[in-house]
Formats: structure tokens, C-alpha cells, sequence
């Protein structure tokens, strides 16, 4: 294990699931869901969220807790902003897109914006799942 | 409208903070806004893209007259705003906008409870009415 890891794990630091704002695209709304679902329901004792605003500010606190912290990001489009303002704040995130999750449900129907619906909410639970894959899967590398 | 005057469009910009309910009251407000409150007279940017996009997206606030409307008082959206692209003309700071009219702070990050869904209807008009002032100030 390098010494970096060690540390996290020494820390008990959760994983830090961060949605990109999307504030026009449904999918962006999927991935602030699904982000919810994970830190809420599915993983909650060993995974956070964080305002990804404070990033873009270059806030000194969050840009340390994501230097030193293991981060998965889930972008709404191909512009990446959450996996881009983790590799610009110095992280290394796993990246989710939620377009590679969607193209596995095409069927998924209709999804708004200010309300994704249902067949928005079902493709949430669906990335929600993935994410919470790849949660156990860096808790697993970290020993 | 004039012939050949530029239609002038103010831009909003959301911190939309993913870890706070105020965050999600601020992306709904704008949401409505945008939609069905001024859809003819605004437009919108997701607030990472100020790093993650390019010199397009940072000259929006050189572009648009801008209203930034923050969750907390950490005021991200109107300080990156400021850092990143130019001053807003407007800011407005959700909490802060609650205990001028004497309403609870929303509690719920995903499914809106009473005070969250009264937050983002104030909000929302707040907006609105920044956005008329802003469009009736004359410009050069």
C-alpha cells in the first residue's frame, strides 16, 4: 500500500461522490440523484458529497479534502466539469459518465431537467448502482 | 424592441451546492426562472465550467449582466463569478434572503419539504425582479 493510501485509510476518510452542477441538462440532474442515492441510501457510512462550487472558487479546505481524499465524479456531459475541477484542484478521481450508463437503457423514456421523472429516477438508481461499485471497489484496493 | 437593437439577456448563475439544501433551492429558483418566470430574458451557465470550459464560457459575465444566486454564505457562485469571468451586477444569498422575510431555512437536500419548496418559490421571484431591474437600467 504507498503511504498516501495508508493515510486515507489510517484517516477512515469516506470516498467523496461528486455530481457535476448541470444546471441545464437532465443528465446532470440524474447525476446529482444518483450522488444522493449513494451517499444516502446505499453506501452512507463510508461516502460524502461536496459542493463542487467550492472547487471552482478554489476554496483552500475542499481543495485539500479532494488532494488528499479518493474521489469518484459523475458527469452529465462530455465537458467532464466535476472530473476537470478534481484534476484542476490537484485530485485524481474515477471518473462515471452518465451518458456511458444511459446508453445501456435507451428505454429509459422521457427525462426533464427540474424533474427527471420516473424513468430519470430509474436511470439514477442505475448509475447510483455503478457508483456504489466502484465505492467498494477503491475501499477494496485500499485494503 | 428597436429594429436592429440587441436584445439584452441577463445571465444566472446557481452554485446549485450538490451538499446543501440551499444549494438545491438555488437550482430550482433558477430552473423556474428560466423556464417560466423570464425564459425570454435569460440564460444560464453551469458554474464549474468557469475551469473546465473554455474562454467562452468565462466571458459570460462580460457578456450578460449576471445575477448569481449563492446557497450559503461561503458565496461561491458570486465569488468565482468574480475570480473566474467578471463582477456580477447582482447577488443573492439564499439564507440571507429567508431571514428578510421571516421564513425557516429549507432542511431536505433531494425531495423539497414545505420550507425548501417556499424558499424556491421566493427565491425564483427575487430573481425575477432583478432581472426587470436589471433590464430597465439604461445601458451605453
Amino acid at each position: 500500500m504507498s503511504d498516501d493510501r495508508a493515510e486515507r485509510v489510517a484517516a477512515g476518510r469516506p470516498v467523496i461522490v461528486l455530481p457535476c452542477s448541470g444546471v441545464g441538462k437532465a443528465f446532470g440532474s440524474i447525476s446529482r440523484e444518483a450522488t444522493w442515492l449513494v451517499v444516502e441510501q446505499l453506501r452512507p457510512a463510508v461516502t460524502k458529497t461536496m459542493c463542487l462550487a467550492l472547487l471552482t472558487l478554489g476554496d483552500e479546505d475542499a481543495v485539500r479534502e479532494v488532494r488528499e481524499s479518493r474521489v469518484i465524479t459523475v458527469d452529465g456531459c462530455p465537458t467532464a466539469c466535476a472530473r476537470v475541477n478534481v484534476e484542476q484542484s490537484g485530485g485524481s478521481p474515477a471518473a462515471v459518465r452518465v451518458f456511458d450508463v444511459f446508453r445501456g437503457h435507451r428505454e429509459a423514456g422521457e427525462i426533464g431537467v427540474t424533474d427527471i421523472g420516473a424513468a430519470g429516477r430509474r436511470l439514477a438508481r442505475v448509475l447510483a448502482e455503478e457508483i456504489a461499485r466502484k465505492v467498494d471497489e477503491i475501499r477494496a484496493e485500499e485494503g | 424592441m428597436l429594429p436592429g437593437r440587441v436584445r439584452v439577456k441577463i445571465g444566472l448563475i446557481a452554485c446549485s451546492g450538490e451538499a446543501l439544501p440551499g444549494g438545491t433551492v438555488t437550482r430550482l429558483a433558477v430552473r423556474r426562472v428560466l423556464e417560466a418566470l423570464r425564459p425570454d430574458d435569460t440564460v444560464t451557465l453551469c458554474l464549474p465550467l468557469f475551469l473546465a470550459g473554455s474562454e467562452r464560457e468565462r466571458s459570460f459575465a462580460h457578456k450578460f449582466p449576471t445575477i448569481t444566486i449563492d446557497g450559503c454564505e461561503k458565496r461561491c457562485a458570486a465569488r468565482a463569478t468574480a475570480k473566474c469571468s467578471a463582477p456580477p451586477a447582482a447577488s443573492l444569498i439564499v439564507p440571507d434572503l429567508l431571514a428578510e422575510r421571516g421564513l425557516p431555512p429549507p432542511r431536505e437536500l433531494r425531495a423539497l419539504d414545505e420550507a425548501g419548496m417556499r424558499a424556491t418559490d421566493e427565491t425564483a421571484a427575487a430573481v425575477a425582479a432583478e432581472v426587470d431591474r436589471l433590464l430597465a437600467e439604461p445601458r451605453a
